[in-house]
């Protein structure tokens, strides 16, 4: 397991490391077969191209697990995922890296916990943000063990 | 200006619900899915591991319910053709969802309205479901927005 960040070590501002992907089309296969989300946009060129798309595309809840893994990895073996929100804007395809990122928006104590709001987004390689959000985790603190 | 297809009519359906639908969490579902997203999570990847954690068992991955096939409640709309888009999704985490487990899932119509767009008018539809353990506990609720042009 990586190193365990705590509340103390957090700064409003500071960067979450980057989580980079590297989506193909086996991999929106094998998710389509995971989640169970077999819409055709997303492995069958032919149908994505006749739906007037550029050619398959991410499923958004693929991006939105990509966010999921940025902030479990940031949260942590001891830390929690609380919320986690993500839009759909723009769409991504297989073949083309994204990278999921994050920026520490707010840090407080709230019910007992220790509590980091970040903004999160996925980003193409135009460096353009195709799947903007929020997410919320729940630090240990090194104050309270 | 009236909306065109969501009407005061329409709106009486904020607040139907589906049918709850029980799924047993398997430990291979739960790898399985950790595997196709590349999360080396071994929270989501190892029994081994992870039983020596606070969690004492395989957890779930936080977007895992995506493959608890909730059922969506049925909206009547007087839409004839539409397409669809999905939105985005916010997701509230309360208790682990544990291999093992058995999640009950029951989504509910928590808002229907109409906005225009470029393309005429559009419809959102915002569905709230909720994936709750065999202890009663609800272990995550998901509020995903859908958009109808």
């Amino acid at each position: 397991m990586a190193k365990q960040i705590y509340f103390e070590d957090v700064e409003v501002g500071a960067e979450v490391v980057p989580l980079e992907k590297n989506p193909t089309t086996q991999q929106l296969v094998r998710y389509a077969g995971a989640s169970g989300d077999f819409y055709q946009i997303h492995y069958d060129k032919d149908f994505a191209l006749g739906n007037g798309l550029p050619g398959v595309i991410l499923h958004g809840a693929l991006k939105n697990a990509f966010l999921g893994h940025l902030m479990t990895d940031f949260a942590g073996e001891h830390g929690w995922l609380r919320k986690l929100g993500v839009q759909y804007r723009g769409m991504d395809q297989p073949g083309a890296r994204v990278v999921a990122r994050g920026k520490v928006s707010k840090k407080y104590t709230e019910g007992g916990h220790h509590m980091v709001d970040c903004e999160i987004w996925l980003e193409n390689a135009k460096g353009e943000k195709t799947t903007p959000g929020s997410a919320t985790v729940i630090l240990p603190s090194r104050a309270a063990s | 200006m009236a909306n065109k297809y969501v009407t005061d009519e329409a709106r009486k359906q904020i607040g139907k619900v589906s049918e709850p639908r029980t799924y047993e969490v398997e430990r291979g579902a739960i790898r399985r899915f950790a595997e196709a997203i590349e999360d080396p999570n071994p929270l989501f990847n190892s029994e081994r591991d992870a039983r020596k954690t606070r969690f004492g068992a395989m957890i779930a991955p936080p977007t895992f319910c995506r493959s608890m096939g909730a059922p969506i409640p049925n909206i009547k709309l007087d839409m004839p053709t539409f397409r669809g888009l999905d939105g985005g999704s916010d997701w509230e985490y309360f208790v682990p969802i544990r291999a093992g487990d058995r999640i009950t899932v029951q989504s509910k119509l928590v808002d229907l309205r109409e906005a225009a767009g470029r393309l005429g008018p559009m419809v959102f539809t915002v569905v709230e479901t909720t994936y709750t353990n065999q202890f009663g506990e609800v272990c995550v609720i998901q509020r995903s927005t859908g958009i109808r042009y």
